[in-house]
């Protein structure tokens, strides 16, 4: 596992940067046998994780491609790809040697009905509409099942007791200790790949990414953007793109806010959770008075932003930050000083830095256990390249680690604010429209560091320049699995703080 | 301790004195106005993700409109939106805004069921459905009862288990893999129930209508009581528009 390979590929993949498009036949398409095994080399080196690996059907046949990326500092995606007939049924499973990649392929699995052999794991995603196999369903789920005379499963949901979104969670419990959760996800499956591409228009493809996960609105639609202006071949402003870092720190800001007040409800901390609450009510309300939604929905568009951003907005986000900055210390220092706090968050709900390196974790989960895993800083794009967003990280992956976590990405949130007003131009011409002309034949990536973690969005058009594939991933595809191992030999009363704590995104995952 | 009091005095008063008065930003895409300007109108229907817009006449949908704002700034001698944001009703027809009407949106009290004033007028209980939303109605549905909008001072609140509730509320456009959720959560609500839509989603599909991984059959069983359109529905259209359907008499 330690040994640094050489970095570069012995049989050289496609290198690309993040936002970058390129000619889909570029890839070089390797057997499955030399694929999996440069794949698996790469990844055996820590400083690269793969960022997305899927495949789709084209020209009768399925094509895979896997991006992996360097996050040593040189900012390189590699690209490699493999070709097979369509109706192949078995293929060799790299989740045996890797096991990050075990989400991959099951997703591969369930759209494809090929099995991979050896796959310690191999389950079903999120039962789309459009599986291989449609007589595996929500009812006959494969549950890990433990036996034993004191043993007990607890079934929760799909429907929970707050208002959140649906998932089912099985515990299988030793008296009150959890000795296995498991995840059942797809409830909130609506087929957001598929009407990438039977909506045919921008802007109905610019509102789908602005709902593929609405409390990561600007975080998905920004990976959109930046995919159709890569394929179209738009260079945007420096100014658009400071702005769009604006509202993606500010989303940030916001539902960091949320995360750590809901944090409050679930250890019955009511200063907590209700100042904290309401501090996030003038985050979101900025949004609205920059472009009419709360949550940022129809700011971002490819090419240009839709709402100006004025001097007068400026002053008021000055403001509104010296507001928020005063109180949020206060409530901080009085809220993370108790005893009453601290206790059931310390060494409750723990993952270790191993487990989130073996799974993949991103985003937070990763970075709550030392793993400086940031897009940010690793694959930046926009005002992130010109003045670095430097990582904060936690050590000790439990509960505490996670809200402190997000109470230093406030404060970094907030600074790096300042540090994008002092830039911005306020004279509106990001708002003027460019005609859009996607390039055909290309195979684009983007990736963002959302509030939860790095989404990664994949498109590739055809011979006349239509979309022909368009692929989501959300952070939380990968660490709904670090959940699961947090809550094992914790008690089952911890879970609902361990939950929160995740804040992992349900739509996200099921698409 | 000290520090506590402190905390609590400087937060003051949080609490939207009077949910029905609040003034949002003229940028808030509430009710939408349309003028009488000529247009064409081929170009201002086509430009609608959704197909909210129609015409002769030329009218929009609001139980369709996701409010991208795209034909506003197109189209803005045609198309303004207002920060209206009364924009529930009872009856799915009134959210269509036609050219020329400049009318608020209500509710049609004689279609308001009698039993909703004269059980639920002081207290009702409501059990949320997430089925397939997309997390930012749900958000907002949470923040009604945060210290700002406080909609519990009304006796409106989101509780646990179908069978402590009054009825239920729908977000999400309903995905075939929360179908059967759906039904059975509404099947242990006791009678007699409501059922409100809350987010243009759950009204019409939305930007998801289409999508074969929906399942609506759910709706075309029952008679809905409420329609508030959003993307997501603003806390305000919320409280607003749920005290109106509660406090109608008749
Ligand atoms: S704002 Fe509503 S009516 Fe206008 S284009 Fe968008 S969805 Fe259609």
């Amino acid at each position: 596992m330690t040994t640094t390979l050489n970095p570069l590929p012995t049989i050289p993949a496609l290198t690309v940067k993040n936002g970058q498009s390129v000619a889909l036949d570029a890839i070089p398409v390797l057997s499955y046998g030399a694929f999996s095994s440069e794949v698996l080399r790469l990844l055996s080196d820590p400083q690269n994780h793969c960022v997305n690996y899927y495949a789709f059907p084209d020209q009768g046949g399925l094509k895979f491609i896997a991006a992996t990326a360097n996050d040593g500092g040189s900012g390189a995606i590699y690209l490699l790809s493999h070709e097979t007939p369509m109706d192949i049924q078995r293929l060799d499973s790299l989740t045996k040697s890797n096991l990050a990649l075990h989400i991959y392929e099951r997703e591969i699995a369930e759209n494809f009905g090929i099995e991979f052999v050896g796959h310690p794991w191999a389950k079903p995603v999120r039962y789309a509409h459009d599986r291989a196999d449609r007589s595996k369903t929500l009812r006959n789920y494969p549950f890990f099942k433990i036996t034993g005379e004191e043993i007990h499963e607890v079934p929760v949901g799909p429907i929970h007791a707050g208002v959140i979104e649906p998932g089912h969670f099985r515990f299988m419990c030793n008296g009150e200790t959890v000795l296995h959760l498991e995840i059942q996800l797809g409830y909130q499956h609506r087929g957001i790949e598929k009407l990438f591409l039977q909506k045919k228009t921008l802007i109905q493809r610019t509102v789908l990414a602005e709902c593929i996960a609405g409390d990561t609105a600007i975080g998905h639609n920004l990976a959109f953007v930046q995919n159709m202006e890569s394929l179209a071949g738009i260079r945007v402003s420096d100014n658009l793109q400071l702005l769009r870092t604006l509202a993606l720190e500010i989303e940030r800001l916001a539902m960091h806010t949320w995360g750590l007040s809901n944090l409050g409800v679930g250890i019955a901390y009511q200063l907590g959770n209700s100042v904290i609450g309401a501090l996030r009510t003038p985050v979101i309300n900025y949004m609205q008075w920059w472009c009419g939604n709360r949550f940022g929905k129809g700011l971002l568009r490819v090419g240009c932003n839709q709402y100006p951003f004025t001097a007068e907005l400026k002053t008021r986000l000055l403001d509104l930050l010296d507001e928020y900055e005063a109180k949020y210390t206060e409530i901080a220092a009085e809220y993370f000083d108790l005893p009453s706090v601290q206790a059931p968050l310390e060494k409750t709900g723990t993952v270790t830095q191993e487990q989130m390196r073996l799974i993949g974790a991103v985003g937070m989960s990763a970075r709550i256990t030392g793993i400086p895993r940031d897009i940010r800083q690793s694959h930046p794009t926009g005002f992130y390249e010109k003045q670095r967003y430097e990582t904060v990280t936690e050590q000790s992956g439990d509960v505490w680690a996670r809200a402190m976590l997000r109470n230093r990405e406030v404060q970094k949130s907030l600074a790096y604010i300042r540090l994008l007003l002092e830039n911005v131009t306020t004279d509106g011409a990001e708002t003027e429209r460019v005609a859009v002309v996607l390039e055909p034949n290309q195979f684009s990536i983007a990736l963002t560091e959302a509030w939860r973690g790095e989404v990664c969005h994949c498109a590739v058009t055809d011979a006349s320049g239509e979309l022909a594939h368009y692929k989501v991933k959300d952070p939380s595809v990968h660490n709904w699995l670090a959940l699961g191992l947090a809550v094992r030999d914790n008690e089952i009363s911890d879970f609902p703080i361990c939950n929160k704590t995740f804040d992992l995104s349900y739509c996200g995952n099921d698409l | 301790m000290f520090e506590t009091l402190k905390i609590i005095r400087r937060q003051g008063k949080q609490y939207i004195p009077d949910v029905t008065k609040p003034v949002l930003p003229e940028i808030f895409r509430g009710r939408p106005v349309l003028s009488t300007a000529p247009v064409d109108e081929a170009a201002l229907v086509a430009c609608c993700p959704t197909g909210a817009i129609g015409s002769a006449p030329v009218r929009l949908d609001l139980g369709t409109c996701v409010f991208c704002g795209e034909c506003a700034s197109l189209f803005p001698e045609k198309v303004r939106f207002t920060n209206d944001y009364k924009i529930a009703t009872n009856v799915r027809e009134r959210l269509v805004v036609y050219g020329g009407q400049d009318q608020p949106i209500a509710l049609d009290p004689d279609r308001i069921r009698k039993e909703i004033n004269a059980y639920f007028g002081g207290s009702l209980k409501l059990r949320q459905i997430s089925a397939a939303g997309d997390n930012s109605d749900e958000l907002e549905l949470n923040a009604g009862g945060n210290v700002n909008f406080d909609m519990g001072r009304f006796g409106i609140e989101f509780l646990a288990s179908p069978r402590h509730c009054d009825g239920i509320v729908i977000t999400g456009p309903i995905s075939e893999n929360m179908a059967e959720a759906t039904q059975i959560c509404y099947d242990a609500v006791p009678a007699p129930k409501l059922i409100i839509l809350a987010g243009t989603a759950a009204i019409s599909g939305g930007i998801f209508a289409g999508s074969q991984a929906l399942d609506r059959s759910f709706l075309s069983k029952y008679p809905i009581d409420l329609y508030i359109p959003g993307n997501p529905i603003h806390p305000l259209s919320f409280v607003n528009g749920v005290l109106e359907l509660i406090r109608t008499k008749r």
